[in-house]
């Protein structure tokens, strides 16, 4: 067998067959797939509401409404990988995002006086740590008592939903402090065009380098390389993606009378015809963005995603192989809580209130997102950049019917459906690819 | 052949489970450079005795000795830092993931910063399967897109690497066409020869008796008996397995028939 096999194996290796081709150039079908479904949905909705959606204006206010189901996307992305469920996320940004509303507005102003400037770091510090708390703990059942993640977090839903009422009452709790509010977007929450401006250049670099690293990496093992054109044609494509956002972003302008506030605070002078000040990028995008790019380095190049993944794809080898899959599965459910920590700075500053009603049925975004994005509930597969696009297409089928004017009832009825559609498409896809 | 230390000693092992004697005070030993091939019925306690020994299970009671000295084997790390490797029947395999992963599962390969060296990691798994399979290409591709072969020798390849002493192996032609069982045998031998003990666990006595130095055999959790294979017919052999009954030229154990 030996000597034989080389002899019918030579040919098979020259003829390259385009399937060959993309392996070669690892390119992802079902990430263009992704991208081509959201280019139809904004084309569609472009073309219903007679061109309002793809305006800078719903575009800018698009990223900030998606930013904090991305956020827990990221983490639920890990939860459904270990072939677990997590259905506390809505509850538990609405109980922290209720104790940060109570922490800042009432506990700090009499403990280190109102508008204090660490009052917004004292707050986000606490949403991370409460969050990742109650994850940890409910990781704990789930990893250490073996109760099923769905119950678990099913209790959780309800347990957390009502500690969110109980923290005040009822009560809501505004407002935010002015230092912590950017974060949910909005005027105070944009960068400004030079700023924005700086952040692109310096992805754009990032993104270069990162893939000239990479070459040279495999260069040096010897390994086959992506042919240079598709290395180049790459990078063209992700830093025309960022510089572009940026110039939507920037394309936003202020309203005129904040624009003018502005100016004036600077020291300048408003001009008879007035000026044109850009928004920029919305700080709850930039952190989104930063959550993503963390998580994605966590899954893929440390040792810890490595073990998420393994447990996903066989829970048992893992455990085998000398992996402490309970500790590993605790910790997930910890990282989930912190996440949900910040998304829960990020809504509470966007509404610039805490109510306890915030991120009602967030739970079901959040999962339709990451299942969108090709996370399997059988577990093992998933990615973080497809979950945050999933998180992207959901947002932007929801605010694209309150565009044209969808009855909230039929909205559910068709993120439903889509949902639905879009899980049977990829089984179809997988099940093609074999 | 050294007789006089074993490479490896379990002693009076027992374990239940729910109150079933899955193992009952069994004794084996192995010494460097000898195959044992651990013979029985399904449920005749084999792999549970050897899932003690790799560490998924802990026993009730008993000892086991590596090099002579007491070892305390309480999860398959342990195992692992003592030098024992098992290549379980169902391979033990994330099939989600690609052969360098599964390969060093738990025992990655860093970069001085921390982050996973999937390079070196991967041109360390070039290397070791083009020793054991020359042919073997799919190097990105998930371990589930293998063929059943292949995915053999990502498992043998898992339990060589790390400079094993002790290699078990459950079953491990049961999923193979002969050319590659053929390999496996070869395999093994060559292992032996480094001076690598091996517990063989397999249905088929052929391959036992073609491969093993001793057999031992089990029934109903405990030892029959233990033979070397000149000493016993394989006629002999299957009448430990399957009546318990111990012939002449084996050392009897708790599990032999009386009178």
């Amino acid at each position: 067998m030996t000597e034989l096999a080389p002899a019918p194996a030579a040919p098979s290796q020259d003829v390259k067959t385009f399937a060959d081709h993309l392996r070669a150039i690892e390119f992802d079908a079902r990430m263009v797939g992704m991208i081509a479904a959201l280019a139809v949905i904004w084309l569609g909705f472009n073309w219903l509401s007679g061109g309002a959606f793809l305006t800078p204006r719903n575009l800018w206010n698009l990223s900030v409404q998606t930013a904090s189901v991305a956020v827990m996307a990221c983490g639920m992305v890990l939860v459904i990988v270990t072939r677990n469920i997590d259905l506390s996320v809505g509850s538990m940004l609405g109980f922290v995002g209720m104790v940060v509303g109570l922490v800042q507005a009432r506990l700090l102003p009499d403990l280190i006086g109102f508008e204090h400037p660490a009052t917004w770091l004292i707050s986000i510090a606490t949403a991370v740590a409460l969050g990742s708390l109650i994850g940890l703990f409910q990781g704990a059942l789930i990893a250490y008592l073996a109760i099923p993640s769905f119950i678990v977090t099913l209790g959780g839903l309800l347990v957390w939903r009502g500690g969110a009422w109980w923290v005040t009452q009822g009560q809501t709790i505004a407002p935010m402090d002015s230092r912590f509010r950017p974060l949910g977007g909005g005027i105070e929450g944009a960068i400004g065009t030079s700023a924005s401006w700086a952040i692109g250049l310096v992805i754009c670099a990032l993104i270069v380098a990162g893939i000239a690293f990479a070459r040279r990496r495999r260069k040096r093992y010897g390994f086959a390389l992506r042919p240079l054109w598709a290395e180049l044609a790459l990078a063209m494509l992700a830093c025309g993606t960022v510089l572009g956002s940026v110039m939507i972003a920037n394309a936003y302008a202020l309203p005129a009378g904040i624009a003018r506030r502005l100016t004036e605070a600077k020291g300048g002078t408003w001009p008879d015809g007035g000026l044109v000040i850009g928004h920029g990028l919305a700080v709850p995008v930039l952190l989104a963005l930063t959550v993503g790019v963390a998580i994605t380095f966590l899954t893929t190049r440390l040792r810890f995603g490595r073990y998420v993944f393994a447990i996903g794809g066989n829970p048992e080898a893992a455990q085998l192989s000398g992996v402490n899959t309970r500790k590993v599965l605790m910790l997930v459910y910890g990282l989930m809580g912190a996440l949900v920590g910040i998304a829960a700075c990020i809504s509470t500053a966007r509404l610039n209130a805490a109510t306890n009603s915030a991120g009602q049925l967030d739970e079901l975004y959040v999962i339709a997102a990451a299942v969108i994005g090709g996370t399997s509930l059988a577990g093992g597969v998933g990615t973080i950049a497809g979950a945050m696009l999933g998180a992207l297409v959901m947002q932007s089928l929801q605010s694209g019917m309150v565009l044209i004017g969808v009855d909230t009832p039929l909205q559910n009825i068709v993120v439903g459906i889509v949902l639905v559609l879009a899980v049977w498409l990829d089984g179809l896809y997988r099940k093609r690819l074999g | 052949m050294d007789m006089t230390t074993p490479l490896f000693e379990m002693r009076e092992i027992s374990i239940a489970f729910g109150g079933i004697k899955a193992v009952d005070h069994a004794s084996v030993d192995l010494h460097a450079g000898e195959v044992v091939g651990l013979l029985g019925h399904n449920g005749a306690g084999k792999s549970t005795l050897i899932k003690i020994l790799s560490g998924a299970y802990r026993a009730d009671a008993g000892e086991i000795r590596v090099a002579g000295e007491p070892a305390s084997i309480a999860s398959p790390r342990d195992a692992k830092r003592y030098g024992i490797e098992t290549i379980y029947q169902t391979l033990a395999l994330a099939d989600n993931v690609d052969a360098a992963a599964n390969i060093f599962l738990g025992r990655e390969l860093l970069t001085s910063w921390g982050t996973l060296d999937d390079s070196a990691m991967e041109s360390e798994t070039r290397k070791v399967m083009g020793r054991l399979n020359p042919h073997f290409r799919r190097f990105k591709e998930p371990v589930k897109a293998l063929s059943g072969g292949q995915r053999q020798s990502v498992a043998i390849a898992r339990a060589i690497y790390f400079n094993a002493r002790v290699l078990i192996m459950d079953e491990p032609t049961a999923a193979l066409g002969p050319a590659e069982t053929r390999q496996v045998a070869d395999l093994i031998l060559e292992l032996k020869k480094q001076g690598i003990g091996i517990f063989l666990i397999s249905h088929d006595l052929h391959d036992v008796f073609d491969l093993a130095d001793r057999v031992s055999v089990m029934k109903n959790g405990k030892v029959v008996g233990t033979a070397h294979v000149r000493d016993v017919t394989q006629d002999e052999v299957l009448g430990m397995i399957i009546s318990g009954k111990c012939p002449p030229g084996a050392v009897a154990g708790p599990g032999a028939l009386r009178g």
